[in-house]
């Protein structure tokens, strides 16, 4: 289980994007987060991938309550969830190849000799050819480069997935693609899935359940 | 899909069929003219790619054609070469008529003083970026006031706020430095400066990306009033729900080419599109089939010889190893029968 209770959080004292924020994701369940640009999911988002500590609030990963974020999180924590974000060339070390892009958690954990293998794995279930994963992020398309990252984001069989607006800038044929390697990696693993983002017609169709941001947090 | 356009649909043709010629057969007198425009970059070594391939289009007064497909398609491309805005390893071919100015010979001096913002009128992708950070909203349209219709100082502040409100952009914002703005305010902004020089052509490229559905809403009804009221409108997008809201018809690029070129209602709703490429996208539409193309389009730098979606389509057969002619609004040697009707 992966909760949010009473989250509030920010960038300045005092001036918090985020008040009381409650939410709950079940083993397995894939919740969508609906709200408009600017409201302040993204920054829950965030939290909830042990990104950013909140001012106020508890997040319980599994059962153990979350005590320390982005490098502070332990490495299981860490390591139990999978991110994504709407920007991939944001996300993107630009040197990298997109094929050490996508084993570069592997090598942060030490695990540098699955990488090969397990590339190879997620280079099939999300399209990118042997020729693409020799590229850097600015010789491919933003469609191309979002599969790359969310291969990163899969490479260390995470628990949990956050996709912040994984899509909003794609087309609907690479988002459709995209979220079926979101779903072909739950059905097998049982991951559970929080999904943020501003299109409801989307997010109804790909999620459980899907939830309004005003049923999230406080205005 | 969600049908709810601020203009009903017939009243729409109504409006569109002012500007198209009363009899059939002689068509109507387009604004912008488009006949076999390619554009090539020269890269590295010698190499080229082919970013737009032929492309042929009309667009009439009061007439919206959306242009779309997804990104890398070359959609932006054309957009540019439109406004003599491509870099200089780009080589163009074909013509683009708008009036008696081809605008893709005419040099720099003319586009830049009687073209960009006097004859078109570009709404921004990222309004945001596009507005000035340290001018307030009224200081930029009393500028691009000033010197695209030489008002006078003494009659800026009422210009200004006339400019305002053509675009439905709140008076009392003017004020407002752009990151004081919301984004739906932003773009009406930057779309308030487009409108100032009461360019004929209004193109906007990407208006919608990154918005919310409801101000995505908001932002191409806008759109549509202003080609209500005559302007021709080109709208270059990847988001198949706003061109449908806004268009009277649809180009759709894959791979540098215009493969379909339809009536919006027709391709939206029946008999639906006729290109295999147009009919995979639609039916990857969450509100439809939410099946995606398999695979991924092909380099421009390396199209295969025959048609560019063979690798990917489900009709393929020997006959598509030779490129299609684009004929009867369709590139294509085997457009699909009619789709049956959707549950
Ligand atoms: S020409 Fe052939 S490969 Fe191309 S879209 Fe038509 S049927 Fe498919």
């Amino acid at each position: 289980m992966l909760e949010l209770d009473a989250i509030t959080a920010g960038y300045e004292r005092g001036a918090p994007v985020v008040r009381d924020a409650h939410l709950t994701v079940a083993a397995g369940e894939a919740v969508g987060l609906l709200g408009p640009s600017g409201c302040g999911k993204s920054t829950l988002a965030r939290v909830a991938a042990l990104l950013h500590r909140p001012d106020a609030g508890t997040v319980t990963l599994d059962g153990s309550r979350v005590t320390g974020w982005r490098h502070r999180a332990p490495r299981a924590q860490r390591t139990a969830i999978g991110v994504v974000f709407q920007q991939p060339r944001l996300s993107a070390d630009p040197r990298l190849s997109l094929r050490d892009l996508i084993a570069e958690p592997l090598r942060a954990t030490g695990r540098r000799d699955e990488a090969a293998a397990r590339v190879r794995e997620l280079s099939r279930t999300t399209g990118l050819g042997d020729d693409l994963l020799g590229r850097r992020p600015h010789e491919v398309s933003d469609g191309q480069l979002q599969r790359a990252c969310l291969a990163r984001a899969l490479v260390l069989r995470p628990r949990w997935l956050v996709c912040d607006e994984m899509t909003a800038m794609l087309d609907a044929s690479t988002t459709a693609a995209l979220v079926a390697v979101v779903e072909a990696y739950r059905r097998e693993s049982g991951a559970g899935l929080l999904a943020v983002g501003h299109d409801r017609v989307l997010l109804e169709r790909w999620c459980d359940r899907t939830l309004r941001w005003d049923e999230v947090a406080a205005a | 899909m969600k049908r709810s356009a601020a203009v009903p649909r017939n009243a729409r043709n109504a409006l569109s069929a002012v500007g198209r010629s009363a009899s059939e057969g002689s068509p109507p007198t387009p604004l912008l003219s488009v006949r076999g425009l390619s554009v090539r970059f020269r890269m590295r070594g010698g190499r080229h790619i082919a970013a737009v391939a032929d492309a042929d289009f009309d667009l009439a007064p009061g007439e919206c054609l959306a242009l779309v497909g997804e990104s890398g398609c070359g959609k932006s491309v054309l957009a540019s070469a439109l406004l003599g805005l491509l870099p200089g390893n780009a080589q163009t071919a074909g013509s683009a008529l708008l009036g008696d100015v081809d605008l893709l010979t005419a040099d720099e001096r003319t586009l830049a003083r009687t073209v960009r913002g006097r004859r078109i009128g570009l709404v921004p992708q990222s309004p945001a970026a596009h507005l000035t950070p340290v001018r307030t909203v009224g200081a930029q349209l009393a500028e691009t006031l000033r010197a695209l219709t030489g008002t006078r100082k003494q009659d800026l502040d009422a210009a200004a706020r006339a400019a305002a409100e053509r675009a439905a952009f709140p008076v009392d914002h003017l004020d407002r430095y752009p990151h004081e703005l919301s984004g739906g305010l932003a773009q009406r902004a930057a779309t308030a400066l487009a409108l100032v020089g009461e360019a004929p052509l209004l193109l906007a490229d990407e208006p919608t990306t990154g918005l919310d559905r409801d101000l995505v809403d908001r932002t191409v009804d806008e759109l549509r009033r202003h080609v209500d009221e005559g302007h021709a409108l080109l709208v270059i997008t990847h988001d198949l729900a706003a061109a449908e809201r806004v268009a009277d018809r649809v180009a759709v690029m894959y791979a540098g080419r215009i493969v379909e070129l339809a009536d919006a209602a027709c391709f939206f709703g029946t008999p639906g599109p006729r290109h295999p490429y147009a009919r995979g996208l639609l039916n990857a539409l969450p509100e439809r089939a939410f099946t995606p193309i398999p695979g991924m389009p092909p380099e421009l730098g390396d199209l295969p010889p025959g048609c560019a979606f063979a690798a990917r389509c489900p009709y393929a057969t020997d006959a598509c190893a030779v490129r299609p002619a684009f004929t009867d609004g369709v590139a294509c040697h085997h457009p699909p029968a009619e789709e049956p009707a959707r549950a």
